[in-house]
């Protein structure tokens, strides 16, 4: 699966600024303070952006405008702290206020219908896209990107025309098409969108906020300078503490700890936990961890390390299909991780193991017969009593 | 019959000499595959004995092909290597490659994918399984031993969901399974394996797995209405995940769906698919769907 890593507002801007694309990088601050000196730096009307990964910030009161720096630090002081969308703020971005003339919207995307890139400009922008392409759907465009040929200046210049950008902007704007086109493809990004794009006193033309995804997968291979756009804050800390220990792992809110192989059957684990909940009190499954092909000892030790760390988590669902892993190496794993944890785990195990080898591993967690583990040769089965398991506890 | 993969495939493997490629070369070997060779330019002119056969290294897939009359490739190349080795099977004209490798940059299979345009190869993945067609061949790392020959086809996004499914309809068994592979972009579709198992004789009845996130679903479904005749039966993996990353609102504007298991589900069961709750209520399905036909 390719994760997509979001960036926050001021990490987007890095990023344009570094491909050129105009805009106003401001200063990150962390503390009212932080934020009146930025203001007072800047001198004049600011803005205070919350720095968080969801939209409709301004919505939320977490966008305000400025006129004195006291006001920069009042406004930053109800601002870090919010929570937006389940969000917490941590820290505002302040920038020099800057009145848009007009506002347009503009992105690349992956468009996975298409198995292709896709360009969708709208000189409408500054309100929620979507609104537009629902009322005024002619004005939203959508133009395909050639995945070998990218955006050529010519492409930028049919883009620009086809949106129907103004005249007078229209250099400016084939410049920045291309420039936003180098932010998407040299920083493997996913998507790529500006919204406002304003249009400043005296046509300039500028990235007033911005929005990227970027690859994972192409982070790994040739970007290791991504690792910079990591905060960890935002992450809870089970998650924070599997992903340094290489486990993919997603906290829920839930009292079934869930572990198994392969992203599909884990997604699947979690939907049979959720049915099953429904007969015992409507328990849920506490979380996503899928541990992969090598579900040796140490890796099955670190997973059940953090799922039982989970106070919500009452009983814990290991569900294995040994395909290329065998069953008899998954319940060697979790021998091993018994022994390991040691008297720290202290919550029933239902184990649920099929495929390739699996009356060896059968046999060897019966020959085990551990008091916390219990087997159950079905998915279904095994969900059920997980669930059971976790009501009476 | 089958689809894609049969007894006379002869399968050279991209990556061979390579950790993965090593192990699966040899579980490929000890299914009965032809496994005829396999390709590192470093390694050229060299044999290494994988699963009791010798097996000859060939500089370029082109080389392999002439020596062998390879007509499958299987690449275990590392992801950064992964287009390169794309790019040079599709030039020999391959007519069918099977992408294993998982972690490749997306920007890099939307290029391949652009670059199969008008060519002659079929590409199935990246991040996939890959195929099996039981007891004739395998193209891939999924287990030979699950299942056996039938009459269901099966078309999956997920690996670890292909051989729970198979396993769950191991009694009936399979002309060929297929993981697409779940990454946004992918060479091979539901829709491809939809239209191939349609007019694949031995396959009766076609059970499709699906995976919340983008519209492959949705569009199949469509598909299914207008153009499968043979009953379909499918399951949607995530209805209790939560909302994962969004790719920003653009996304949704392009996709004109949701993406939740819901909506897929609701979209197949619109085109007449019966679609279980979970893998055992969808093999049921199958066999209830089996037993009148």
């Amino acid at each position: 699966m390719v994760t997509l890593v979001d960036l926050m507002e001021f990490q987007a801007k890095e990023l344009f600024a570094k491909h050129g694309v105009a805009t106003t990088l401001g200063v990150v601050a962390e503390t009212p303070e932080a934020a009146r000196a930025a203001a007072e730096e800047m001198g004049g009307v600011t803005v205070v952006k919350a720095q968080v990964k969801a939209g409709g910030r301004g919505k939320a009161g977490g966008v305000k405008i400025a006129k004195t720096a006291d006001e920069a630090e009042s406004y930053a002081r109800d601002i870090i702290g919010m929570e937006i969308k389940g969000l917490r703020v941590n820290r505002v971005l302040v920038t020099p206020a800057t009145p848009p003339v007009e506002e347009y919207y503009f992105s690349f995307l992956l468009d996975r219908s298409n198995r292709s890139h896709l360009c969708i400009a709208s000189v409408e922008g500054g309100v929620e896209i979507e609104e537009v392409a629902k009322t005024n759907p002619d004005a939203v465009k959508q133009i395909r990107i050639d995945a070998l040929e990218g955006v050529t200046p010519e492409k930028a210049a049919a883009i620009v025309d086809e949106a129907k950008f103004p005249a007078a902007l229209r250099d400016q704007a084939i410049e920045m098409v291309q420039k936003l086109w180098k932010v998407y493809v040299e920083e493997d990004a996913t998507l790529v969108e500006v919204n406002p794009l304003a249009r400043l006193e005296g046509d300039k033309l500028e990235a007033l906020d911005g929005k990227v995804s970027l690859d994972d997968n192409a982070s790994e291979v040739r970007h290791p300078d991504h690792e910079q756009f990591e905060i960890r804050e935002e992450a809870d800390p089970l998650e924070a503490k599997a992903k340094d220990k290489g486990l993919n792992y997603v906290k829920l809110d839930g009292q079934v700890g869930i572990i198994g192989n392969g992203a599909g059957l884990v997604m699947s684990t979690l939907d049979v936990v959720a049915y099953a909940g429904e007969a015992h009190g409507g328990v849920k499954p506490a979380n996503f961890l899928d541990i992969g092909g090598g579900a040796n000892a140490q890796v099955m030790a670190d997973g059940l390390d953090v799922i039982i760390n989970d106070p919500q988590v009452k009983s814990v669902f290991v569900n294995v299909f040994g395909g290329i892993t065998a069953c008899d190496e998954v319940a060697n794993g979790i021998k091993g991780a018994l022994e390991i944890l040691g008297d720290e785990e202290s919550k029933p195990l239902v184990v649920r193991l099929d495929g390739n080898n699996v009356e060896e591993g059968r046999r060897i967690l019966d020959e085990l017969n551990h008091p916390l583990v219990t087997q159950v040769d079905t998915m279904d089965g095994a969900a059920d009593k997980a669930a059971e398991l976790a009501h009476q506890a | 019959m089958s689809i894609y993969l049969n007894k006379d495939s002869k399968i050279i493997v991209q990556g061979m000499t390579g950790g993965m490629g090593a192990k699966h070369t040899t579980l490929m070997v000890e299914s009965g595959a032809d496994i005829v060779g396999g390709v590192n330019a470093r390694k050229a002119g060299t044999t290494v004995e994988l699963g009791g056969k010798e097996l000859p290294v060939f500089g370029t897939v082109e080389e392999a092909m002439k020596e062998t009359g390879a007509n499958v490739s299987v690449a275990f190349v590392p992801p950064a290597f992964t287009k390169d080795a794309c790019i040079e099977a599709i030039d020999a004209e391959i007519p069918l490659l099977v992408v294993i490798t998982e972690g490749v940059p997306v920007l890099d299979t939307a290029e391949v994918v652009q670059y199969l345009e008008g060519k002659s190869t079929r590409m199935i993945g990246p991040n996939c399984p890959g195929i099996i067609t039981p007891q004739e061949s395998l193209a891939g790392i999924t287990p030979h031993t699950i299942a056996g020959k039938g009459p269901i086809g099966l078309v999956s996004k997920s690996g670890t969901l292909t051989y729970q499914m198979m396993y769950e309809l191991k009694d009936y068994g399979f002309t060929t399974a297929i993981g697409i592979g779940g990454d946004p972009i992918i060479g091979t579709t539901h829709i491809d394996a939809l239209e191939a198992f349609e007019n694949d004789p031995e396959t009766k009845a076609i059970v499709m797995i699906g995976e919340i996130g983008g519209d492959a679903e949705e569009r199949a479904a469509a598909y299914i209405k207008e153009h499968v005749t043979k009953p379909v039966v499918g399951y949607v993996a995530g209805f209790t995940a939560p909302e994962g990353k969004t790719m920003g609102h653009a996304g949704a504007i392009v996709s004109g769906s949701s993406g939740t298991a819901q909506a897929k589900k609701e979209a197949l069961e619109a085109a007449g698919v019966k679609v279980g709750k979970t893998p055992s209520e969808t093999a049921e399905l199958m066999r209830a769907v089996l037993k009148e036909i």
